[in-house]
């Protein structure tokens, strides 16, 4: 009963009426022949690992490379302000989102969801969407196998790394995830979190790999942002009601195609797009002076 | 499948900052370390392709030689390993190749000692994951998530079924096995991943029978 498409996943959930979650949790069990409770147990580890990380980089962290840090700390003062535009969930979720990032960037310890780089959208929208809907610790342990649900079938249909596919195979997957899982918590259909990983991984394609200097630092905390911002918008579509006219797995398909077709230079080679920007390679010529020019240390 | 769990997407719990490069890269190290057998004097340390490129913004560098001193991927002393690997002198050397590999994210590391060499070529695939590709220039495909023991051997008739034969009758379940050789007649090797601990004695068991050359536990 193992699954390798949405279509599939939705399906079992549905036959058997139960969550989405439910569905990737028995098919650990079956995989690993671990019992429910170690199964349970071993991601309430890795979600207390990513309130961990949130609540540090909410004190402020710099990176190594000085590059990042404390972008989760202004954005949190900002809606303190009461004068943001967009709401104050949407700004939780991406203030939380670049949090986590900020404190990978640093060298901290994070939970890959599903990597270190697009670490951060799957938590930041959680630990948003949590002070709206007041979810147990049980269901907060469920939208990340939610994730890991919708995740697992991106990972074997398609890539979840950036040096095969792209941003769009990290924050791209890591968006739709969290999309699909909010829905989830929010009382909607497998149906529905399908849509909401559609509407949103269909926003992510083609996204390039172009970290600065080849540091998961910029662009990857922002993109992290506008992933937590992606999904939540592309939750709320979902719930409302709006499909995808082209199908999650199609999408998903699309994205492998994408990114077998990405030159190298723009997946995580640090060769083209921002990082070949002048002030990207100026940073880079700063950080490393003309170390990465020589071959040993 | 490539990815078998919701803790491959959902984890690992990991120093940053990258996933494949920082924490893929440890596990790589560590399960070379395991291959090997011990701590090696000496490493050295092949990148190819993003890793080539962008291994020093990922500690990709620092994340090989913590999984060397068999550093897990959320072992706070990855960031120190390279001063850490001196004091226990392991010497770790880095070539960056130019070389296009299959996976952009390739590592080849020999390991030396006074009187071993071991070459091992791992893949980190994303998030975390990786294979073993090569050993000795054997081909193969070993996930290190799993027990499992390699079993290199000369490539004549009865082996493979000496072998299996010990694990049955131990009550060892084999969830993967692979075997390939070198050249017809001459060294080969078995890879077997197990479901149940494999306990010395039976090691020693396989290691004692006619044409078994050498065993390399690997264990979770």
């Amino acid at each position: 009963m193992v699954f390798r498409s949405v279509a599939e996943l939705v399906e079992l959930a549905e036959s058997k009426q139960v969550k989405i979650a439910e569905v990737m949790i028995q098919q650990e069990i079956e995989v690993t022949g671990l019992t429910r409770e170690e199964i349970i147990a071993k991601m309430d580890r890795n979600l207390t690992v990513m309130e961990q990380a949130v609540e540090r980089g909410l004190k402020g962290v710099v990176s190594v490379s000085g590059l990042t840090g404390g972008d989760a700390v202004l954005l949190q003062n900002y809606i303190k302000s009461g004068k943001s535009l967009a709401g104050n969930l949407l700004l939780d979720a991406v203030s939380k989102a670049m949090a986590t990032n900020e404190v990978n960037a640093a060298m901290g310890t994070i939970c890959a969801t599903p990597t270190a780089g697009s670490a951060g959208v799957v938590p930041g929208t959680l630990f948003a969407v949590k002070e709206k809907l007041n979810p147990t610790r049980m269901e907060m342990i469920e939208f990340l196998f939610t994730s890991a649900a919708f995740g697992f079938v991106v990972a074997n249909n398609a890539s979840i790394s950036g040096a095969a596919g792209g941003c769009q195979a990290e924050v791209g997957s890591a968006s739709g995830m969290a999309a699909a899982s909010i829905v989830e918590l929010a009382g909607g259909t497998p149906s529905q979190c399908a849509e909401a990983m559609a509407i949103t991984l269909k926003n992510m394609l083609g996204l390039v790999c172009d970290p600065v200097a080849g540091l998961v630092e910029v662009p990857c905390v922002k993109r992290n942002a506008m992933g937590a911002s992606n999904a939540i918008t592309a939750a709320d579509m979902a719930l409302a009601g709006i499909k995808s006219r082209i199908p999650c797995d199609e999408v998903i398909h699309s994205m492998y195609l994408i990114g077998q077709t990405m030159p190298t230079a723009l997946r995580e080679t640090a060769k083209g797009g921002l990082a070949a920007t002048p002030t990207g390679k100026r940073l880079e010529a700063e950080i490393f002076g003309r170390q990465k020019q020589g071959q040993n240390e | 499948m490539k990815y078998r769990s919701a803790f491959d997407i959902i984890g690992p719990v990991m120093i940053g900052p990258s996933s494949s490069h920082t924490a893929g890269a440890a596990r790589i190290g560590r399960v070379a370390r395991t291959l090997f057998g011990h701590q090696p004097k000496k490493a050295i340390v092949h990148l190819y392709g993003s890793f080539a490129e962008t291994y020093k913004g990922h500690g990709t560098d620092l994340a090989i030689a913590g999984g060397l001193l068999d550093f897990d991927t959320f072992d706070e002393r990855i960031p120190q390993s390279l001063q850490l690997a001196k004091e226990a002198n392991m010497e770790v050397e880095f070539v960056i190749e130019s070389t296009v590999t299959e996976h952009p994210n390739t590592v080849r590391l020999q390991l030396l000692d006074e009187d071993k060499e071991l070459e091992v070529v791992g893949v980190s695939i994303g998030g975390g994951t990786i294979e073993i590709t090569e050993l000795n220039s054997f081909k193969l495909k070993l996930s290190g998530e799993n027990a499992a023991i390699l079993v290199v051997h000369n490539d004549q008739f009865g082996v493979v079924s000496a072998v299996t034969t010990v694990m049955a009758q131990n009550e060892i379940n084999i969830s993967h096995m692979e075997v390939s050789r070198k050249e017809k007649g001459k060294m080969a090797m078995m890879v077997i991943e197990v479901d149940q601990k494999l306990d010395d004695s039976v090691l020693k068991e396989i290691e004692g029978l006619p044409n078994v050359t050498q065993i390399i536990k690997m264990v979770e």
